[in-house]
């Protein structure tokens, strides 16, 4: 899918955990995420700090989006 | 002849009879006895070799702790000295397949020893290892057990008695990209003559070449400016409303589906849920955002960061999901973005 969208000259940046998965399905942009069933978040943290955590990851991925690139990138 | 080549296995916490997604968590443990497809594998070697133990290891501790999980193999076959490795079939799971692939380098490159394991062709398992282990062509799921093993003992025995594999089309493996050098009865120029003759007649022939197929998309122009951007949520993490008003299939998807956020600042439970069949929904199901993180992308747009949130999230299940319905659902959703002249596209995976 990541990679299709972008066909259209879209960029896309895929936050993903396995992030080989990322790369094998030809994502060009790819922020590592927290683990497989909450990607975006993470259970053991506070409420404050999961919301820290989660506008941290959103953030790397808007910077992925804005940043010109030549080949995969991963936006640790 | 009668000492028996010894075989280490590894399965998941599935097929290792521990339990479904919620054990998918579990580090891996080593258990000195045949335990799930080990056992019918065994029966298959015809009493030449024998399966020494069996580990056992979740999917999602395998991907989230790679390295540790590594280790635990390692010191496994040091302690076990096995002549062959066997993982699997994992036919088309993705994270039982990637935890096969990456045992099955690493068990290759480190130990130098014979790791066979099968897949299905489209498991992104597949690519990680094929060039270095030997990777049975398995169906994509479970049902071709009783095909794939029969296949991963013959060639087992094979390579435990050190025989030459035949051709990967013989075998029932994934080619390994190899060429070899055989002795033939027709030289070259005859045989590529004769292929193209028989291609002018419309005739069937085989290449002795199979060309590689690239398919790469170059990366997309970056946003210029980001606080005047659109930006569009995706996921193959299967979030959809309360009800699943379109029946979004929990795996093996055939459809895709599209829902109105305009109105809304965040996905809480239990407005959305996943129906993604693929991993514990649990902390999903608590709360949405950790899967499709709307919460935040609105408040980066109430903050001025971006322009705007697009007024649609973009949603399947990634879970079995085939390639060519894959690339389907991402040319669909791929148009209506560029029509909608979505700046940028965030795509979340489970």
């Amino acid at each position: 899918m990541v990679k299709e969208i972008e066909r259209y000259g879209i960029p896309i940046v895929h936050m993903a955990t396995i992030t080989t998965i990322s790369e094998s399905v030809g994502a060009n942009r790819i922020v590592p995420t927290v683990a497989i069933p909450h990607p975006v978040g993470n259970p053991s943290l506070s409420a404050e700090d999961e919301h820290a955590l989660r506008k941290e990851l959103v953030g790397k991925a808007l910077k992925a989006l804005t940043t010109e690139i030549t080949e995969t990138t991963h936006f640790d | 002849m009668s000492e028996k080549f010894k075989v280490l296995y590894y399965v998941n916490q599935f097929f290792g009879q521990v339990g479904g997604e919620d054990k998918a968590g579990m580090p891996p443990e080593y258990r000195p006895e045949k335990v799930g497809p080990a056992v019918g594998f065994e029966g298959a070697l015809q009493g030449e070799g024998e399966v020494v133990g069996t580990i056992i290891c979740g999917d999602n501790y395998f991907n989230e702790h790679k390295e540790e999980a590594l280790e635990f193999i390692k010191k496994t076959i040091k302690e076990t000295a096995p002549d062959v490795v066997v993982a699997g079939p994992a036919f088309n799971a993705g994270r039982y397949g990637m935890a096969c692939g990456e045992l099955a380098k690493t068990v290759v490159e480190e130990f130098n020893k014979p790791v066979v394991t099968g897949m299905y062709i489209e498991n992104p398992g597949v690519e990680i290892c094929k060039d270095k282990a030997i990777v049975v062509s398995t169906a994509d799921s479970a049902a071709g057990m009783r095909k794939a093993l029969p296949l991963m003992a013959a060639i087992t025995r094979k390579l435990a008695k050190g025989i030459e594999l035949d051709a990967p089309a013989k075998e029932g493996y994934i080619p390994q990209g190899r060429r070899k050098t055989l002795f033939v009865d027709k030289r070259g120029s005859q045989r590529a003559v004769e292929m193209l003759l028989a291609r002018f007649k419309g005739e069937e022939f085989e290449t002795e070449l199979p060309m590689p197929v690239f398919d790469q998309v170059e990366p997309a122009p970056a946003i210029k400016d980001l606080s005047k951007a659109t930006i569009a949520l995706c996921t193959s993490g299967g979030i959809v409303p309360q009800g699943n008003p379109d029946g979004i299939q929990s795996a093996s998807a055939q459809k895709w589906g599209k829902y109105n956020i305009s109105e809304l600042d965040s996905l809480n439970a239990p407005d959305f849920y996943s129906t993604h069949g693929g991993y514990d929904t649990a902390f999903a199901n608590d709360n949405p955002n950790r899967v499709v993180p709307l919460d935040i992308l609105r408040e980066y747009e109430k903050e001025g960061v971006i322009g705007k949130v697009y007024d649609w999230f973009f949603t399947t299940t990634g879970t079995g999901t085939s390639v060519s319905n894959a690339k389907k659902f991402g040319q669909e959703i791929g148009a209506i973005l560029k029509e909608a002249g979505v700046d940028g596209v965030i795509l979340t995976s489970t």
